[in-house]
């Protein structure tokens, strides 16, 4: 069986996969780090989006083979080892960005890669476009669209921390 | 998703023996192949991955040309400075094929190797007149595209480069499935000198020109010129997204912000 060394969340890991193993199935099923959810396994619906060398990938359309030597960030490497959430995290928390919260790692993640891709900032348009890789059917999107705007200005270091959300 | 064996050669001529095997199967992001195999549509014995072939990346301008690597993801063509000087069309098409994740991984080489009937690049190949680049030869845009996942390719062959002629205006439009935001109809116009090329993606099981229009728009570049057309509903997809009638309608609409779009 292949053999797949790759790094997650700054931790070295080795696996004996199969061939047919997607990456998803590696994180959850062998290194059980399940924040990476499944939703429509036709990568549609991005619950499972993590980063591969920093940028944002379905993890159920890659193959575990195809990130030997990769560099793989999943939500469980976001927060700091004190429990200090990402901007990203704690704007999410503080906007109510989700209900549910199955669509939410990849919001997530996908929200920090768009985020880190416009370093001159975004427009709301902007924010819903490069959503359109992630599906959720709960909020109706209004807060997430709010949380990203928030987390953008924190992460560009416009603000030093997340915006309060209006009461 | 049935098992299979993984390579993964650094050069063409190893890629190429890999695939001498006749249920070998060549791979780059996988974003079509993948689903593929999820739904046992293929079942390959073995996988070559071709993203290790350093001689098949890059972008480049040669002469009158814009030459792309056939690993280049669509992010990159989309971001490229290069293309967007010289084929904004072009970068904008990618732009919007799938969302970023699908962006960030999927290749033009994998993109029109394929040949899906709902993939976007086949449009810009056509349309720009390209010269697709293979391991064994060069083949150009109108010879290509054969049917619906069906290419001039030879099981052996790797598509390793699309060699796009920069054209004097160009412009893509598409309407997209919003759930799965494959292509219903997408229309590629381009103009260079006294030739104009329409190509249309989505519609039908393959890729093809609509010669009527192109007619149309040599002696009159204008969305007008196109008005009076109605594409023929005959051979077109119909399916639970869309019937026939609906796309071959799509068609016409999104010929006309395509020239709208390339000015």
């Amino acid at each position: 069986m292949p053999q797949v060394t790759l790094t997650v969340n700054g931790q070295a890991h080795t696996a004996e996969v199969e061939g047919r193993t997607l990456l998803v199935e590696l994180l959850r099923e062998t290194l059980r780090l399940t924040g990476t959810h499944v939703g429509c396994d036709t990568s549609q619906c991005g619950a499972c989006v993590v980063h591969i060398n920093g940028e944002s990938v379905k993890s159920c359309t890659t193959l575990a083979v195809m990130a030997n030597g990769a560099d793989v960030t999943t939500i469980e490497g976001l927060a700091k080892a004190d429990g200090t959430l990402h901007a990203m995290q704690e704007a999410f928390r503080e906007y109510h960005a989700l209900q549910c919260g199955f669509c939410t790692p990849g919001m997530v993640m996908s929200a920090i890669d768009l985020v880190q891709k416009h370093p001159d900032g975004l427009t709301e348009q902007q924010i819903r476009e490069g959503l359109e890789g992630n599906l959720c059917r709960c909020t109706g999107y209004h807060n997430i669209v709010k949380a990203i705007a928030a987390a953008a200005d924190v992460m560009h270091g416009k603000r030093s921390e997340i915006a309060r959300a209006a009461q | 998703m049935y098992d299979f064996a993984y390579h993964k050669p650094t050069s063409v001529a190893d890629a190429v023996k890999l695939l001498a095997d006749p249920d070998a199967k060549a791979v780059s992001g996988g974003h079509t192949l993948l689903p593929a195999l999820k739904h046992r549509l293929n079942k390959p014995t073995a996988l070559v991955d071709l993203s290790g072939i350093a001689e098949m990346t890059g972008i480049k301008r040669v002469g009158n040309a814009i030459v792309i690597g056939a690993l280049t993801r669509h992010a990159e063509v989309a971001n490229s400075a290069e293309v967007k000087a010289a084929i904004p069309a072009l970068a904008y098409m990618a732009s919007h094929i799938g969302d970023l994740q699908v962006r960030n991984r999927g290749t033009i080489g994998g993109s029109v190797a394929n040949n899906d009937p709902a993939a976007d690049y086949p449009s810009a190949v056509v349309a720009l007149g390209a010269t697709i680049h293979t391991s064994k030869r060069k083949i150009a845009a109108d010879d290509f595209f054969l049917g619906m996942f069906t290419t001039a390719l030879e099981a052996d062959e790797i598509l390793t480069a699309v060699e796009f002629p920069i054209v004097d205006k160009a412009g893509y439009a598409k309407m997209r499935n919003p759930a799965s935001r494959y292509v219903m109809a997408g229309v590629f116009v381009a103009k260079a000198g006294g030739t104009v090329r329409v190509a249309v993606v989505g519609a039908a099981p393959c890729v093809f020109r609509q010669a009527e229009m192109e007619a149309a728009l040599t002696s009159n570049w204008s969305a007008d010129a196109v008005a009076g057309i109605k594409q023929d509903a005959d051979g077109l997809n119909g399916d639970i997204h869309g019937s026939a009638e609906y796309r071959a309608h799509l068609v016409g609409v999104m010929a006309k912000r395509a020239i709208v779009a390339a000015g």
